[in-house]
């Protein structure tokens, strides 16, 4: 173990002890006065405001929401886009535990969190969009299943797998618990609940767009396609990775002091590595897309206004980042790695809000244009996110080595 | 009659005497029960609005003023309080009035899209919404065709409005306000099959009185309201690009795939798993990654 702290176990022996500890814990680390503390909070603490009176006056008080658009920003961005870009979670589990690349299992741990933080967060966004949230618990128990709605699927899925993305961390709370039984027991857990997430998270992504199949009347005929879910579920692959890149980059400079040995010198292989698995899910994207403009016959539709809209999202954030992925694996160039991946994190922004908000109701005559305060809820949910993130990281081993006790119990 | 039977009976009595003696009824003798539908023939309507009023009335909204015809001046829409509208159009027949409300799908989308099943296709053919199961998601409004649904977004405890057809009344055996207020017969309620013979005889009775053709008879896979006119329904207000296929047939196929992944994905990728480590054992010597100790 170098200079870097690996994670002291406390001693809880009893109830009081572990009370104890969470206050402690509960208690900030390192400077309060940083520029990202002082930007953040008061945006915060407007947000909250703004929420406060979203929930005494109503979502029209500071949305622009109307009978014609009933899904703004919120939707098309904080659940469809952050679920999107949430997606790194379930394929880097099954690159590592699945097919057994053991030179990802450093990133693990931080990119579950990430993926059961931005779960969290984004889909608990949701409850300020519903209009009656206290009735959440309607699907969720007794006699109200409305099992032919791609939403019940929906919502389930988020519920399980935010549960299972929970178990697959587990590991890294009771390491920073110290609690050594259920260290091991949670840990036996990790295999079940991989391969449970994959295969939620599988019909979650593509549920996603399904949730638009419906809207084929309202949804422009470029966007509209019955491979919705299809391309929601392949494109959910690369756009996760990409996050995975952009995010790792960026946790890599902001906790440098955190990171256990090994992080360091195998990080620019690894997004090497990434990059590679995303030009090849992105190319058989951009394949599917040309099939469905062809098959669709929509040649025509492209010399359109909406049509050049269009090729911007596919050929400028799909096609050349595509190319700049491929570009950059050959020549083993990291910084083009990261350009790419923040192109692509462009290009499924573009798409995921053109087919939720943009080209949905793409006749109306006075089209919806997000109130400051969706914006600026949205920016508070993703602070808040990061507070918990920046928590999480600087008190459990997840970019630092776990306790030495904890290294010998994992069996592969 | 053990206690358990006795029981039973008794709450199956109790409920029936309260609130649902139809549903008793039809338990006993079980009749088929046929969708209602409202035929609407726009060359008979004045615009008097008298709908208007009597669909407040009985649903206890505000009551539109009706004696002015300045509200022809543009087109309206239906609100959260205004469940109905007449509207006029030019066109190159004159002047036509169209009634705007519910269409009442055969298949509603709005009813598959709700995930706590408040909004409800009952037996009768009303698609109702039910106050204590809604969540406010405001999906059956993105999956609606006919973008009817209206949400209340100036309230803290929102609810959806839109027109149920009278339901209660239908159960009783009554028509809906508006058909019951119809001076001129423009409103006509009875069964679907039979409001489709209907429309039908005019058509080939009266052919130069209207466009030939039944709006809603195939539109989204059939409506519960039924429309004629003398013109093209796309001069009055109507889309006509929706298609014959019904709104829900539109994400079946994808739910059909879903028990097939969710059964089949979880043994493959454990198969796929278990060749992998496998394979791994066979090269262990050759094959030592960094950063996996264990």
């Amino acid at each position: 173990m170098n200079q870097t702290q690996a994670t002291v176990s406390p001693n809880i022996g009893s109830l009081r002890d572990f009370v104890r500890f969470l206050v402690s814990e509960m208690k900030p680390k390192g400077k309060l006065l940083t520029p990202f503390n002082m930007i953040s909070v008061p945006i915060i603490l407007v947000g909250l405001v703004l929420i406060v009176i979203r929930f005494i006056y109503g979502i029209g008080a500071i949305t622009n929401l109307d009978q014609e658009t009933p899904w703004g920003l919120w939707i098309g961005f904080d659940v469809v886009c952050g679920v999107a870009f949430a997606g790194g979670a379930y394929v880097l589990t099954f690159i590592v535990y699945i097919m057994g690349r053991h030179r990802y299992h450093t990133i693990v741990r931080a990119v579950v969190l990430n993926g059961f933080l931005a779960y969290m967060f984004y889909a608990g966004a949701l409850m300020l969009d519903l209009g009656r949230p206290w009735k959440i618990i309607n699907p969720i128990i007794g006699n109200n299943f409305g099992v032919s709605s791609v939403l019940f699927l929906v919502a389930w899925h988020f519920m399980l797998y935010m549960a299972a993305e929970f178990i697959e961390f587990s590991p890294a709370i009771a390491e920073w618990l110290g609690m050594k039984r259920l260290r091991k027991f949670v840990g036996g857990l990790t295999i079940a609940s991989v391969i449970f997430g994959i295969t939620l998270s599988t019909l979650h992504q593509s549920g996603l767009g399904a949730l638009f199949l419906m809207a084929k009347s309202k949804i422009h005929p470029l966007w509209y396609t019955e491979f919705i879910p299809v391309l929601f579920f392949i494109s959910s692959i690369f756009s996760g990775l990409s996050m995975v890149i952009i995010e790792g980059s960026i946790s890599h400079k902001v906790f440098a002091s955190r990171l256990g040995r090994g992080q360091h010198a195998s990080h620019d292989n690894i997004l090497i590595g990434l990059g590679k698995i995303c030009a090849g899910a992105m190319f058989v994207y951009a394949f599917l897309k040309v099939l469905v403009v062809i098959h669709g016959q929509q040649w025509s539709l492209l010399f359109t206004g909406w049509g050049a809209w269009y090729l911007v999202e596919t050929v400028g954030f799909v096609l050349v980042p595509l190319f700049l992925f491929f570009r950059a694996v050959r020549e083993e160039n990291v910084k083009l790695v990261k350009v790419a991946a923040a192109m692509t994190l462009v290009g499924i922004l573009l798409n995921r809000l053109n087919i939720s908000v943009i080209a949905f109701n793409w006749f109306a005559t006075d089209p919806y244009i997000p109130h400051w305060a969706e914006l600026w809820v949205t920016v508070t949910v993703v602070l808040l996110e990061l507070w918990a993130l920046r928590w999480v990281i600087h008190r459990m081993p997840v970019v630092s080595d776990p306790p030495a006790w904890a290294a010998s119990m994992d069996d592969h | 009659m053990d206690r358990r039977g006795f029981l039973k009976n008794l709450c199956a009595a109790s409920v029936s005497a309260t609130v649902l003696p139809a549903v008793a009824e039809a338990q006993d003798s079980p009749v088929e029960t046929e969708f209602k539908s409202v035929l609407v023939d726009t060359t008979r309507c004045i615009g008097c609005r008298n709908c208007e009023v009597a669909c407040a009335t009985e649903n206890g909204l505000p009551i539109p003023e009706s004696t002015s015809d300045e509200v022809f001046a543009e087109v309206r829409d239906t609100t959260t309080d205004q469940w109905t509208v007449v509207n006029r159009y030019d066109t190159d027949e004159g002047e036509v009035f169209v009634k705007k409300q519910c269409m009442h799908c055969n298949q509603a989308a709005c009813s598959t899209a709700c995930l706590t099943q408040a909004m409800y296709k009952t037996h009768e053919g009303p698609v109702i919404w039910r106050e204590d199961k809604c969540m406010g998601c405001r999906f059956c409004m993105v999956s609606c065709p006919f973008v009817i649904p209206r949400f209340e977004y100036e309230s803290a405890n929102p609810k959806i409005q839109k027109c149920i057809l009278c339901n209660e009344r239908i159960a009783d055996g009554g028509k809906p306000a508006c058909v019951e207020a119809c001076p001129v017969d423009a409103l006509q309620f009875g069964p679907r099959r039979e409001m489709e013979r209907v429309a039908q005889n005019r058509l080939v009775d009266y052919p130069n009185r209207y466009y030939d053709h039944t709006y809603g008879q195939h539109e989204v896979g059939g409506t519960g309201w039924l429309y004629l006119a003398a013109v093209p329904f796309d001069q009055i207000g109507f889309r006509t690009d929706l298609g014959h296929e019904s709104v829900p047939a539109l994400t079946q196929n994808f739910l059909y795939s879903v028990p097939v992944v969710f059964l089949l994905w979880p043994a493959f990728l454990n198969g796929m798993r278990y060749t992998k480590s496998n394979e791994d054992a066979m090269q262990i010597d050759s094959d030592i990654t960094p950063g996996e100790d264990s």
